[in-house]
């Protein structure tokens, strides 16, 4: 099919163009066009949350949705929220609490949460699950991952009333 | 797992998104947060020539409460629903069940008129509509016309929507009195074994009016006038609940499937139904 679109995105702040078919789903956009490999392909079916990135403010699943509809859109990954050399305090804390075991689930985990935060900055333990039910993991159990999530939120608002 | 190819549209107005329906007949469809469409074009069990895209189309969500008539537009997504303050307020059954629906990620997606309109038996939102007697306002190429709820489901992926018309709307009279939304799934973020929304009201200990809706418990919703009349004019005593489930019992024509054998479906209904019940007395 020749029916190709030209679709512009801005991803993590950086405006990119390009020819692509409808149908393209905007995960494999990300990996393979893009090469944003941090948001990963778990299931492609709409259940794990592994590809879990920002799109116009809204945590979704990047596998159940096609180029065309995210085309104007900006979209944040992983890699937009940490590097490295400085990691987001979400990161930072998965570090300290053992929030990962495999990884694989972790970028997604993170972008997911990051969203949650700054929508409810101070989650009790039972919002951080039900706010992170999209997102599965099958090494840790969860218990470490609520955990980090947790101490990120503290940290977050430790550092927002020292600002203040 | 990508889908066949097709041609893409990104309409601006209803009228636009009406004229490719028209050209095209049973080649297009509309696509609002795509969670329920676009996993069936990956199994390919829907082929899809001509998708419009409803996101940019003017005047499609949002919500609006005017005196006691709530009106939902077709493209507001059940993350919406449950942010929104005043509809909490007003219906607050409406929360309940979209916090039941799915995980985060479809909420921000997943909308009320893609929930209504697709017909599959395991959506939540056309039981509940049934349940608050909601009508649905479609618009075709002859016009605007208003269909209720509980005229709208004939089989599974049937309904009354013809092919060429886009549902525009769902609106219905803010419920007073008892309320409740009980699902049991097999986990979170999963559809329901079985789901029942039921609203109550209580007039000096009786129950003058009660609607009760059963979901995935048929090829469509179940609105179980029976069950309702059997708690009417009772106290909600023992016998009369037990009546009503009964009543359901006789009306839902559950089938056998990856969530379990009919019986247990039927035990998870009565269960289900019960618990809904007395919550909903509780806040009556
Ligand atoms: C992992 C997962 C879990 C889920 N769990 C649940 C659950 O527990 N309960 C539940 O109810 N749903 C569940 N869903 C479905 C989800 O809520 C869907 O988003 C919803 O059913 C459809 O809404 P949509 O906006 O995504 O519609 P789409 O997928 O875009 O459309 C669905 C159908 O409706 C048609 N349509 C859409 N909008 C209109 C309109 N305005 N006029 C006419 N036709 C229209 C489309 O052409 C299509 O045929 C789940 C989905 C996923 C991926
Ligand atoms: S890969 Fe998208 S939800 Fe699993
Ligand atoms: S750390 Fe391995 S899947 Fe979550």
């Amino acid at each position: 099919m020749s029916n190709k679109k030209h679709i512009t995105l801005t991803v993590n702040g950086e405006e990119q163009e390009f020819l692509a078919e409808p149908r393209e789903l905007l995960i494999h956009t990300l990996r393979e066009r893009l090469r944003k490999t941090g948001p990963h392909i778990g299931c492609e079916t709409s259940h794990c949350g592994a590809c879990t990135v920002t799109m116009n403010g809204k945590s979704v699943k990047s596998c159940t949705v096609f180029v065309a509809q995210a085309d104007g859109a900006e979209i944040t990954t992983i890699e937009g929220l940490g590097n490295p050399d400085s990691l987001h305090v979400l990161q930072e804390a998965f570090k300290e609490h053992h929030g990962l075991q495999c990884g694989f689930c972790t970028p997604g985990m993170i972008t997911r949460a990051s969203k949650l935060l700054e929508e409810n900055p101070n989650p009790t333990e039972e919002e951080v699950r039900f706010g992170m039910a999209g997102n599965l993991c099958r090494c840790t159990g969860y218990q470490n991952i609520v955990k980090s999530i947790l101490a990120a939120a503290a940290e977050m608002n430790s550092a927002k009333e020292a600002a203040q | 797992m990508i889908p066949a190819a097709f041609e893409y549209y990104r309409p601006k107005d209803l009228e636009g998104a009406l004229s490719v329906l028209e050209e095209h007949g049973d080649d297009a469809r509309v696509l609002a947060g795509g969670h329920s469409l676009i996993p069936m074009m990956k199994l390919r069990m829907a082929e899809v020539p001509h998708l419009i895209d409803l996101q940019d189309v003017d005047g499609l969500s949002g919500i609006s409460i005017e005196g006691n008539t709530i009106r939902i537009g077709a493209m507001t997504t059940q993350h919406d629903i449950i942010n929104d303050v005043q509809l909490a307020s007003a219906a607050p059954i409406m929360r309940e069940a979209s916090l039941q629906i799915a995980d985060p990620q479809v909420r921000y997606m997943g909308t009320v008129g893609g929930n209504v309109a697709n017909g599959d038996p395991g959506n939540d939102m056309p039981g509940l509509m049934q349940c608050l007697d909601a009508t649905f306002t479609l618009v075709g190429p002859e016009g605007e016309r208003e269909v209720a709820a509980r005229d709208f489901y004939e089989a599974a992926y049937m309904t009354d929507r013809e092919d060429d018309e886009i549902l525009t709307a769902v609106s219905f009279e803010a419920p007073s009195g008892g309320y409740a939304y009980e699902k049991q799934k097999r986990k979170i973020g999963d559809y329901a074994t079985a789901a029942a929304a039921v609203l109550l009201t209580k007039e000096g200990g009786t129950c003058t009016a009660a609607s009760i809706a059963m979901t995935n418990l048929s090829d469509t919703p179940v609105h179980s006038d029976a069950a309702g009349a059997a708690l009417v004019g009772t106290s909600l005593d023992d016998a009369a609940v037990k009546a009503a489930v009964d009543a359901m019992l006789g009306d839902i024509d559950p089938t056998q499937d990856n969530r379990g054998p009919i019986e247990f479906k039927r035990h998870a209904a009565a269960v289900i139904l019960r618990r809904a019940i007395e919550n909903a007395w509780a806040r009556a």
